[in-house]
């Protein structure tokens, strides 16, 4: 990894296999359960089996450990694993992770998963009240006392200046929410199936974290997603079409915070998601004029916005007039989350969000962009993050 | 909710109601008249209908007991709503209700009427308390024919007790930005500052961001700000704060920003560029925190 330069993993590994439990809002499991149901799932897809895989990466808010998601998945003995940090912000890192422990030999096949009863166990969206005093609970700390308590809320003072800066009105954020559901409403594996939105809709639902309404925050989801990674060498011998992570990259900004970065630059931007873009446009030698559909993480839709205009595909405040009309939407300037994001098909932590884009590049979405073969994927907005471009082998 | 903890087989007993009657043989007190019509019209703001016939909505007014009471009702559904008082669930709200019409009704009509307990719902966790919606179906007839029918829920609950007024979230104090609340605590709000380069910095870290320099000293703060942004709370609630409420992102001229609550103002008047000034709030015994007031004339 480098700010400066292109790095050497790009075009070495690929993504041979993705597996999800159903995406419900009470799983009735485990999350251990559905952390092995996903992987198992993962490597059926690949046409692996369990004793091939020697790498195991997850977040470090799993509760599943990668010893016991091996244990109960008949995994044998591991020479690689690990965990990212920062919520969301780990999702597209671990397939990096994965990738740099398979072109070096490190491993040979690491699947990647997250898994958690998020909407019947502990929901996010509930909130925070009390914090360790470590270094990280002490950041969250300045703002807790005066009630910013929700992930919402941290999204929120940042949108509002957004649309401050802009001159734009909370409006602008229902066609990210509109996109999403349309592309949910023909994706059977969605929670949304069949149930579209509008942009009157997004307009008359209640607000949660003003300027931040009901439809702009993602669902709260019980499921597990697990992806395999293998070096492309090998990928080729399996029976799926290799998703060839063609650029993977982390990020992190100046003056860095997790969902409170409120005292640095202007809040109209992504920093840390400007870092990825760098590194994944030089890594690739490829630009936003590339890309036929994107992942982009949508936990919360103002942060969508943003990261139109950090990878380029538009220029500064310019992202809710590209987003209008239809522009996020199959058919439009640049399909974005054609399984319905987070905020129609599943809230997986980003990681449904890769698979999706696998399936883009295989052929294969249920909303498939055509001859996709280039699809950009972002993981958690607002945190630390990490971010892939998948493609076609040559 | 003790007092609301059914023996077993309660729901199966309160369940066997469903089908039995809630009333029968009902009359209404007085036949379709004008005057009801022009009352109910002027009162509701409805245009009184040019055929001189009965608004449908007004349904429930040629059933309706009056003052007097519930005489119509029958022995069932009051055993019902006795089973349930008994079991702890004596409070009641209607929720809601629904209506089909399937004749205008014209003065002159004599509505009578019979009702049937329709359902009732497993027990249902709500705001309001723990307890069962019962439904109850009235058709009205005019003259040996149907002419409407009125479904009408109801909610019997223990009210769940009001929660205290919980405490405000704690600031999270470590070695490292213990002179932060030791200055709120003395009504003081100290900004941290590099002596190396002397770039301002908040929150309170121990090393500087722009210089990597290690020594430092605070400045305190003139105590003027500048409304940077600004939330406005709505859901989740929470213990200590009554929503909607609002939280701002105040910057400071000293150079740092931060986050507090704005006061002076409702919270639906805080506005980007508010210009405001600190004061200390006494929230509790152990907590005092900076807020900033908005400037007098803005």
């Amino acid at each position: 990894m480098s700010l400066r330069r292109p790095d050497a993993l790009g075009g070495r590994a690929a993504i041979v296999g993705i597996g999800a439990t159903s995406f419900s809002k009470d799983s009735g499991r485990s999350e251990l359960t559905l952390a092995v149901q996903a992987v198992r799932a993962a490597l059926d897809d690949a046409g692996l089996s369990p004793v091939d895989v020697d790498g195991l990466v997850s977040f470090t808010m799993d509760t599943s450990p990668e010893i016991a998601v091996a244990q109960a998945t008949g995994i044998g003995e591991l020479s690689f694993f690990s965990r990212v940090h920062y919520g969301g912000g780990a999702a597209c890192a671990t397939i990096q992770q994965a990738a740099l422990a398979v072109t070096t030999g490190v491993a040979e096949v690491v699947v990647c998963y997250r898994a958690f009863n998020e909407r019947s166990g502990r929901r996010f969206g509930s909130g925070v009240q009390h914090r360790e005093p470590s270094a990280e609970g002490a950041a969250l700390g300045w703002v807790l006392p005066f009630g910013l308590l929700t992930p919402a809320s941290w999204v929120a003072m940042a949108a509002r200046r957004y649309l401050h800066t802009y001159g734009l009105s909370p409006d602008a954020f229902g066609p990210v929410a509109v996109a999403d559901r349309r592309h949910a409403a023909t994706n059977p594996a969605a929670y949304f199936y069949r149930k579209p939105i509008t942009l009157a809709d997004h307009a008359a639902s209640r607000w949660i974290a003003e300027p931040l309404r009901l439809l702009d925050c993602c669902q709260e989801t019980d499921g597990g997603q697990a992806l395999v990674v293998t070096s492309l060498e090998r990928a080729h011998d399996l029976r799926r079409r290799p998703a060839v992570i063609t650029a993977a990259a982390q990020g992190a900004g100046r003056a860095q915070e997790q969902m409170t970065s409120f005292y640095r630059d202007d809040l109209t931007g992504l920093p840390e998601m400007g870092v990825v873009a760098r590194q994944l446009w030089r890594t690739s030698g490829l630009g936003p004029g590339d890309v036929d559909t994107a992942v982009l993480y949508d936990h919360f839709t103002p942060f969508v916005l943003m990261q139109l205009e950090e990878f380029g595909f538009c220029g500064r405040g310019e992202a809710a007039d590209f987003a209008a009309d239809g522009g996020l939407e199959i058919g439009g300037r640049l399909p974005v989350n054609t399984h319905g994001g987070q905020l129609g098909e599943a809230y997986l932590h980003g990681m449904n969000g890769i698979a999706e884009a696998v399936r883009q590049v295989r052929g294969t979405s249920v909303n498939q962009v055509p001859d996709a073969s280039r699809v950009l994927v972002t993981a958690g907005t607002g945190v630390p993050t990490s971010g892939l471009l998948l493609g076609r082998a040559q | 909710m003790t007092d609301a903890e059914p023996a077993a087989g309660f729901y199966e007993r309160i369940k066997a109601y469903e089908g039995q009657s809630a009333a029968v043989g009902g009359e209404g007190r007085d036949p379709v008249n004008s005057p009801m019509i022009r009352h109910w019209c002027e009162a509701m703001g409805h245009l009184l209908p040019v055929d001189g016939s009965a608004p449908p909505t007004m349904l429930q007014v040629w059933t309706m007991a009056g003052l007097s009471g519930h005489g119509d009702r029958s022995g069932p559904y009051d055993e019902l709503l006795g089973a349930l008082d008994a079991a702890g669930f004596d409070a009641v709200v209607a929720t809601d209700c629904e209506q089909e019409y399937v004749r205008p009704l014209r003065p002159g009509d004599r509505i009578v009427f019979d009702a049937v307990i329709e359902s009732v719902s497993p027990r249902k966790t709500t705001k309001l308390g723990i307890g069962h919606f019962i439904t109850t179906r009235m058709d009205l007839r005019s003259g040996g024919e149907q002419v409407g029918t009125h479904r009408f829920r109801i909610l019997k609950y223990a009210p769940a007790p009001r929660k205290a007024p919980g405490k405000r979230p704690r600031p999270v104090v470590n070695r490292d930005n213990a002179g932060f609340w030791n200055g709120v605590s003395r009504h003081e709000l100290l900004i941290q500052r590099c002596t190396g380069c002397g770039t301002p910095r908040f929150p309170w870290l121990p090393g500087c961001n722009s210089c990597g320099g290690q020594a430092w000293d605070t400045v305190k703060a003139s105590g003027s700000g500048t409304v940077y942004s600004y939330v406005v709370m709505h859901h989740p609630p929470f213990p200590a704060f009554e929503p909607p409420y609002a939280v701002a992102l105040v910057e400071l001229p000293e150079g740092v920003r931060m986050i507090a609550n704005v006061t002076g103002v409702p919270y639906d008047k805080v506005r980007i560029g508010m210009p405001v000034e600190l004061e200390f709030a006494v929230v509790d015994d152990e907590l005092t925190l900076p807020v900033f007031r908005v400037r007098e004339g803005v």
